[in-house]
């Protein structure tokens, strides 16, 4: 079979596929540029159109900026956590010990549940009046008063971000576990032999069989929390005085609760345009790492 | 096959006759209702399921959002072709509603009776630009509750007349250690934020907005934000307040937690059930305080109304369920959690018995109801001024420049 057929044939088997995406991705990604471009309302006309306007408004404002500067503050710190505890908890699993099986598949829980669930779970252990946490801290003696945790700025993130990671570590740990399992025994064995300490061992010895895998851990986890919406809105709403609005709130506010369709569309593209180049960025880290591997 | 083509073409005649008179006589209406405050979930299907006994041929299809939920949940449906044909709205919405064509204009179908017989506060909560968009359903406005017992323990004889006498009477609680924060508010970044401030701005005397434009940034407005932090840095405020909705408030009220706090009529029966509170049997309702030489009373128009939306394939049908959800009947029947819309259902016994108190609170409150104000850019002068409050309570900013600041954020 010559080549040309292949790959005709490979498009011809393809093509149900490609026109399912084109339907449900391309045309409403296209219509959305378009909207961008217009003032259009959610409700009403079709609106008019203002070429750059939007975009220009959007990234000028402070409401934008703010939001800009909480989404990478919640993703660079719950995705570094993630990372870490998750390939601690990893090469803790892969350890043999008694229980192990039922460990891990209690691990996988918190990752199960609904981000809605979690986000209304946490809300409640928060709860400035009976949460559990401020129960837990007041008898240790550590605080004294019941706190308002997601009624201060600060704290608001802070436990936004340990909730977060509380869901989505055990997503890290079970990859970094899987790849665990593919580190050759006799090497370990031979560097125990040559005595390497534990930390050595771990960094060139076992790390590099996890660099792969974790770096594609990195990059869901990555665009994921850049993306986050559902758990912010169901713990503050952006509150405490717009300390956790995220750009998702914002392009959710700016489209559904104002109604400006067109600049929401805007702001929803520049956050698409930043997770790609993060994408992309990542895509070439991750050949990299794949590349100096093997 | 066994059966004849003859019998297989009269079955599928039977089935389609069948299909079709159950078409012909069974409408489908979907309703968007709310699950927090005012009307329980539980009774608004009791409700439902009166009027479709006595409707046999529609059926209700019944969905409950909380608050928070609402407004978008109702645009988002319209905007993707609609969904819903009778929806829950609150009284800040109809400018924006019937700006985009949300709601229809309903004002043929209000007949004299209704016109006559309807307090004439409900009906605001309906109307826009002179035309009505709806039935007005849960009339109601916050409250001042108090804890009886606190309060003579406390000392005090009468609650208090003025703002400025609550902070008296919650100093006096604080220093005689029978609560460490007395007073409790809903000022979470959210409207309920604004409902609080809104019945402070109707104390002062202040203004939203003066034609069109932004007028909260001085006089009463400003006055009624200072008091907001004045009362949180005095420490006399439950700090929790600025994460409280209706229903924080409600609990802590109710695990006997808070000795004043302000709330919508609900709280009322909820606080009294000794099923789920502490403090069954001492709540007490005022009117919220009024401003030495501005104001008895003062109060926020928090009324919501039922309409029919555009989008709808059954107005008629739709508005025959809001005729009856809406009625006087079906009203005082379950005016335990929401009060009734008429007028007379006020000298009702049927309607006052066992809740005088808040009848009397009622008819002082519901008369001095102030609105907030009716404009299409509504939610984001809303969430601007939530901000602003917020950054004011937790010392972000000054209630001056806060105030400035949501003026040039509100869109208007």
């Amino acid at each position: 079979m010559s080549n040309t057929w292949l790959t005709t044939r490979a498009w011809l088997l393809m093509l149900p596929l490609l026109a399912v995406m084109i339907a449900v991705i391309g045309w409403p990604m296209m219509d959305t540029v378009h909207l961008s471009f217009t003032d259009a309302r959610l409700v009403g006309t079709g609106g008019q159109f203002v070429g750059l306007q939007n975009y220009a408004n959007m990234l000028s404002s402070s409401n934008f900026q703010s939001a800009l500067v909480n989404t990478l503050w919640f993703s660079v710190v719950s995705v570094t956590a993630e990372m870490v505890l998750g390939v601690l908890a990893g090469l803790l699993l892969a350890q043999e010990f008694y229980g192990r099986t039922i460990l891990r598949a209690l691990m996988i829980l918190p990752w199960a549940l609904p981000t809605i669930v979690n986000a209304t779970l946490w809300r409640l252990i928060y709860n400035p009046e009976y949460g559990a946490l401020n129960a837990a801290l007041t008898q240790l003696g550590l605080i004294s008063d019941y706190r308002s945790w997601l009624g201060e700025p600060g704290t608001a993130m802070a436990a936004l971000i340990v909730a977060d990671c509380w869901k989505n570590f055990p997503l890290v740990a079970l990859i970094a576990l899987a790849a665990l399992q593919a580190v050759p025994r006799d090497i370990v064995a031979a560097s125990l032999v040559d005595g390497a300490p534990a930390w050595k061992r771990f960094r060139f010895v076992i790390l590099p069989y996890l660099a792969g895998p974790l770096m594609v851990a990195l990059v869901l986890r990555t665009i994921e929390a850049f993306k986050v919406f559902d758990i912010v809105w169901v713990m503050t709403r952006g509150g405490p005085a717009n300390s956790t609005r995220t750009l998702s709130i914002l392009v959710y506010q700016e489209a559904f609760s104002f109604q400006r369709a067109g600049s929401g569309a805007s702001l929803a593209l520049i956050v698409t345009l930043i997770v790609t180049l993060l994408a992309i960025g990542y895509g070439f880290l991750v050949r990299r790492t794949a590349g100096s591997a093997a | 096959m066994s059966k004849s083509p003859k019998t297989a073409l009269a079955i599928a005649a039977a089935m389609t006759t069948a299909f079709a008179s159950h078409a012909f006589a069974q409408t489908k209406i979907n309703a968007l209702f709310m699950a927090q405050a005012a009307y329980s979930e539980a009774d608004v299907r009791a409700m439902t399921d009166a009027f479709t006994k006595a409707n046999p041929d529609i059926t209700v299809n019944l969905e409950f959002v909380p608050y928070e939920g609402l407004h978008d949940k109702t645009v988002l449906a319209q905007g993707s072709g609609g969904g819903y044909d009778v929806v829950l709205f609150d009284v800040i919405w109809p400018a924006e509603y019937a700006t985009n064509k949300v709601l229809v204009d309903v004002s043929s179908k209000i007949t004299p009776e209704m016109n006559s017989g309807v307090l004439p506060g409900a009906w605001t909560t309906v109307k826009y630009d002179g035309k009505f968009y709806g039935m007005p359903w849960i009339l109601d406005t916050k409250y001042l509750f108090y804890n009886k017992e606190i309060l003579e323990k406390a000392g005090i004889k009468n609650p208090p007349k003025t703002w400025a006498e609550l902070n008296d009477q919650a100093k006096i609680i604080k220093d005689k250690g029978l609560l460490k924060t007395p007073i409790a508010w809903s000022w979470s970044q959210a409207e309920a934020a604004i409902c609080d401030y809104a019945t402070l701005v109707s104390a002062y005397k202040g203004d939203f907005l003066k034609d069109g434009k932004p007028a909260f940034t001085e006089g009463g407005a400003l006055d009624a934000l200072k008091y907001m932090v004045d009362s949180y840095k005095s420490g006399l405020t439950n700090p929790n307040s600025k994460e409280f909705l209706e229903e924080d408030v409600r609990k802590v009220f109710e695990n006997g937690d808070a000795a004043f706090a302000l709330n919508w009529t609900y709280m009322y029966n909820m606080a009294n059930d000794p099923k789920d509170s502490k403090v069954a049997g001492k709540v007490g309702v005022v009117p919220a305080p009024g401003v030495e030489g501005k104001s008895d009373v003062s109060a926020v128009n928090g009324s919501m109304g039922l309409g029919v939306t555009s989008a709808s394939q059954h107005p008629d049908e739709a508005w025959k369920y809001i005729t009856f959800m809406t009625s006087q009947a079906v009203q005082n029947q379950y005016a335990k959690l929401s009060l009734p819309i008429w007028a007379s259902s006020y000298d009702d016994p049927a309607v006052t018995k066992g809740q005088e108190e808040l009848i009397a609170a009622a008819k002082l409150g519901l008369a001095a109801m102030y609105p907030r104000p009716t404009t299409p850019k509504y939610q984001e002068m809303s969430t601007a001024l939530q901000q602003a409050i917020q950054e004011s309570l937790l010392g972000q900013s000054s209630p001056e420049d806060a105030l400035k600041a949501a003026a040039k954020n509100s869109g208007l």
